[in-house]
């Protein structure tokens, strides 16, 4: 080959690196056959120990990742194709999208659904620049019963082009509801504020009054923008309903793996009339010159590599292989089986909470009901909670880290996958930490 | 071993992707949508339900409040498992991917994927392993995650690394956001607000620019493909805040005054910024943080073997220099007990070291983190993969990656030169960048329909129009992994296609023919968009408007 191109040297090839700027040094370790970097990720996968009992969720969630899933996303026709740029050899990858923005239009009960965002946090930030744009105005308000790390990327991504954050408190007081209060929403929020963002269950599982929210960012002309639970959809009204203008979400628990934070999906789904605003990929059905179905990325003056320095977003490479991931965990479920998922983790943490309340080891924090996640308050909860983790059993999120004034309080979250068990181990291992 | 000895796709260029599960070829396979094959109470999946004594439990708890529970069920499929897998399998006959056939996208490096990276992501103890959890259960995350940092930082030469950005266009955005706040700790922030960028540049760098509030302005190139030194001199100056380079440039062409360019960019007081989507021509060659960069964004999607996916998940870790250090977003891994040469040498022979502790960074560690872009520590399971991709490759296989890789792409440049315009004629990088530009003039046979025809070869066609720069662009980028057979059946059909361009141009304008479809007609889509099923007009057969309760 090196003579097809007439050279004499491999390092022909790289004549123009100018001398003074060749690779110093390349220190990498030597190369590993097949089963010798078998042995060196094993290794690493056994230097993890996974819990035996996890309450832990804040943000991601232990679920059934259904077999069928992972056969599907595992097929190499979807996972080794790139961006559907050339339609006619792209048609499955496009209509599985297609498919996806439907059923999380359907979940929503919104019009539009783009093809995907990198995380539930990156979703909620560009929904607030998309606000931005769409109001003209400059200034974003956020619930404190919001996400902690969600309102952290917020708060990077609106550092960019100099958007102030407004923070919208939540009642966290002992005995408190734990939900965002609305009056103080109808305080602060005026006619400078884009958007409001709250969460539905927020961070600590509570059902937030949405409509009233809702209705308080309405009133000075701002958006509504509601971060959401996929599986918590099953039960909880649509954000639709409740007037959201924009929906963002993290995807992570329809049927994709833990993976120590990622890959995951951002969801975010918007009214038809904003669309041109919106950041992402979106992919739409068209005819081919037969006349035929078929389906194309559309809608791409909103994108980068057509409008350049003009683009809603630099947003490219996404996580379409998750968004396929949802697809098929909401086609394996069904709206039976995603009502089960909700109900089912609805009654753990139920089943939870009561159980220690019941066994004197602690209480719920807040009076507000809650969808599947609870913080229960209770003595020495940090060291308990440590000591528990030495046994491989995580009682939960402590959250004195993000919220000094719930130093003591740990919250708990329950899904499909926990059982009856699961809570006599949390409870025994408790008493024993005492 | 180098990857490039491993086998790969077959010579003969068709792929099987666009056969009916039947066999032989079927122009006109459609598969309806899932809803269709929807039919009430069916299901792939079941759940138990909660036991007595979690129901009794529960009902001491308060309810969810009536107001807020949704009314009528979300229409999703009701289907077997069976139905489901053969729907999701006829759509992945209607995809080309690289495990079917070649996948010469410039730009994309679609290079093969080793399976083992993806045994290796499936370990239940990563893939199981919470990013939450705590830090005594997750070592071996955190252990990998500090691993492939270090490598990457020896590949790249950097004195510091993130994980956390999702993909190339989100490590720019990161590098932006230290950008700014480099120049603002120097209090420079005010004044500094334009970002130059060459012409041959990504969209991705000018949206990049604005979306942290930045001006872009344009660099043009030369008319030996690099950056205008003269111009860009003129640019720089007080107002300068970064030069974002794509080095080698989408061109293919390797920035021969590099050195001229960073010592002018250091010199105005500005950020020299690289996009390191096209690494994978200077591996073990060139690491620009030696050369004088402050940043740089990873693809590891592209370098680094992990699959595309279809449009994601990436992964766009970035390297910095030491002054950008304190910026990087966190929480980065750190190893806090134990000595880190030791950890390196311990794992290189791969085993763990004895009281080696690891932990993310705690809030507050670094004060003038640009905070956050991501939630956790990023894709994860794509470290996973790119970690295999780089102790399977070892230094030896990581030079050979570029080697083989820009020799591919030479190889083609060479062979095309005579069928097709060749811009700059000179030896590429990873990927060469012809013009179909005679084929318009001569023929009125566009870079479209040549890419179309390629289609009907079972080939994915090279980019096209793009970089904006060069008159119908055809950008190809073969990669290291594909056999010089398949080179040459590229180089064949390239040849045909040409030939056809003379001889019967408007075959080529109705390509492709063997295709799922034919072209589509995207002005209608964006025109009047149908951007999801319409449920109300297909039934469904879902349980639409059922009644429930908490």
């Amino acid at each position: 080959m090196l003579a097809a191109v007439g050279l004499a040297s491999t390092e022909d090839l790289f004549a123009d690196i100018p001398d003074a700027m060749r690779a110093a040094r390349f220190e990498i370790p030597p190369p590993l056959t097949e089963q010798e970097v078998r042995a060196e990720l094993s290794r690493l996968a056994g230097r993890n120990h996974i819990p035996r009992v996890s309450f832990l969720g804040a943000g991601a969630y232990r679920h059934l990742v259904p077999a069928v899933v992972m056969e599907v996303i595992g097929r190499s026709e979807f996972s080794t194709a790139y961006t559907p740029y050339q339609p006619e050899v792209s048609q499955g990858t496009l209509q599985s999208i297609y498919e996806f923005q439907s059923l999380i239009c359907e979940l929503t009960g919104m019009e539009v659904a783009s093809a995907s965002h990198y995380d539930g946090a990156t979703a909620t930030a560009e929904a607030a620049l998309m606000a931005c744009r769409l109001t003209r105005r400059d200034r974003v308000a956020v619930s404190t019963a919001v996400s902690p790390q969600i309102r952290a990327v917020l708060a990077t991504y609106c550092s960019g082009p100099g958007i102030e954050i407004v923070e919208v408190p939540a009642d966290l007081a002992e005995g408190g509801s734990g939900l965002t209060a609305v009056d103080a929403a109808e305080r602060i929020l005026d006619d400078g504020v884009a958007c409001f963002i709250a969460q539905q269950p927020n961070f600590f599982g509570g059902i937030e009054p949405m409509q009233a929210l809702g209705d308080a960012a309405h009133a000075v002309g701002a958006q509504l923008v509601a971060v959401v639970e996929p599986t918590s959809l099953a039960m909880l009204q649509p954000p639709g309903e409740y007037g959201a203008d924009i929906v963002a979400a993290e995807g992570q628990p329809l049927g994709i793996p833990l993976s120590f934070g990622g890959p995951y999906v951002g969801l975010m789904a918007a009214r038809m009339a904003s669309v041109r605003q919106m950041p992402g990929r979106l992919v739409g059905a068209t005819r081919d010159v037969q006349g035929r179905k078929g389906y194309v990325l559309t809608l791409q003056a909103r994108e980068q590599h057509i409008r350049r320095e003009k683009a809603a977003s630099n947003i490219c490479t996404n996580q379409a292989l998750l968004a396929l991931a949802a697809t098929a965990y909401l086609t394996a479920v069904g709206p039976q089986g995603l009502r089960e998922v909700a109900e089912l983790s609805a009654t753990q943490a139920r089943h939870v909470a009561a159980s220690l309340e019941e066994a004197g080891l602690g209480e719920r924090r807040f009076s507000a009901p809650y969808f599947a996640e609870v913080a229960i308050s209770l003595p020495d909860a940090e060291r308990r909670h440590q000591a528990l983790a030495e046994k491989g059993i995580v009682a939960g999120y402590p959250l004195g880290g993000d919220y000094p004034g719930l130093a003591g309080t740990l919250l708990l979250a329950a899904t499909e996958l926990t059982t009856d068990d699961d809570v006599a181990t949390l409870i025994d291992a408790l008493q024993e930490a005492r | 071993m180098s990857v490039a000895e491993s086998p790969t796709t077959d010579a003969s260029g068709r792929g099987a992707a666009f056969h009916s599960p039947e066999g032989g070829e079927q122009l006109t396979i459609v598969q309806p949508l899932i809803f269709s094959a929807s039919a009430p109470g069916r299901r792939a999946v079941r759940f138990p339900g909660p036991s007595d004594r979690a129901r009794k439990a529960a009902a001491a708890q308060p309810d969810l409040p009536t107001a807020a529970l949704r009314s009528a069920d979300p229409r999703l499929p009701e289907v077997s498992e069976l139905d489901l897998l053969r729907h999701f399998n006829r759509l992945s006959h209607l995809n080309h991917s690289i495990d079917l056939g070649f996948y010469p996208l410039g730009s994309c490096t679609m290079k093969y994927n080793p399976k083992v990276n993806e045994w290796a992501a499936r370990l239940p103890g990563l893939a199981e392993s919470h990013p939450l959890d705590p830090e005594v259960l997750s070592q071996g995350s955190l252990e990998l995650e500090w691993l492939l940092a270090e490598l990457l930082k020896e590949i790249s030469g950097f004195a510091a690394l993130s994980l956390q950005p999702a993909a190339g266009a989100h490590g720019e955005l990161t590098g932006m956001l230290m950008a700014r706040a480099y120049h603002r700790s120097r209090g420079e922030g005010e004044q500094r607000t334009k970002v130059l960028v060459p012409d041959s540049a990504h969209g991705t760098n000018p949206a990049t620019a604005s979306m942290v509030g930045y001006q872009s302005v344009t660099i043009p190139s030369n008319e030996r493909g690099g950056i205008d030194l003269e111009a860009l001199r003129s640019e720089l100056g007080p107002h300068t805040a970064a030069l974002m380079i794509t080095n080698p440039s989408t061109l293919g062409i390797f920035e021969d005054q590099i050195d001229q360019v960073v010592a002018a960019v250091r010199e105005a007081g500005a950020i020299a910024y690289m996009d390191g989507a096209n690494l994978n021509a200077i591996l073990g060659r060139f690491r620009p943080g030696d050369a004088g960069f402050d940043v740089m964004h990873f693809n590891l999607h592209k370098t680094f073997s992990t699959p595309h996916g279809g449009g994601g998940p990436g992964a766009g870790p970035v390297g910095v220099s030491q002054r950008l250090a304190q910026f990087l977003p966190g929480p980065l891994p750190v190893l806090v007990e134990g000595d880190p040469s030791h950890v390196l040498r311990s794992a290189r022979a791969g085993r763990s070291t004895p009281g080696a502790r690891f932990a993310l960074e705690r809030p507050g560690d670094r004060p003038e983190s640009i905070g956050r872009v991501r939630t956790f520590t990023g894709n994860f399971g794509m470290f996973v993969r790119a970690y295999t991709y780089i102790r399977s490759n070892g230094d030896a296989g990581l030079r050979a990656v570029s080697d083989d890789a820009v020799l591919a792409a030479n190889y083609l440049r060479v062979r095309l030169a005579d069928a097709y315009d060749l811009p700059y004629d000179r030896i590429c990088k990873h990927e060469v960048v012809f013009s179909g530009r005679r084929q318009k003039r001569d023929h009125g046979v566009s870079t479209l329909d040549i890419a179309k025809a390629i289609l009907d070869h079972g080939m994915h066609p090279p980019t096209i129009y793009f970089p904006l720069i060069v008159e119908e662009a055809l950008m190809i980028e073969p990669t290291e992994t594909e056999s010089l057979e398949t080179l040459d059946r590229f180089v064949d059909v390239m040849l045909e296609i040409a030939e056809l361009a003379k001889t019967d141009p408007d075959e080529l304008r109705q390509a492709p023919r063997t295709t799922p479809v034919g072209r589509l007609d995207e002005a209608t889509a964006a025109r009047r968009p149908d951007l999801k099923h319409d449920f109300d007009t297909v039934p469904s057969g879902a349980s639409a408007h059922q009644e429930v309760g908490a």
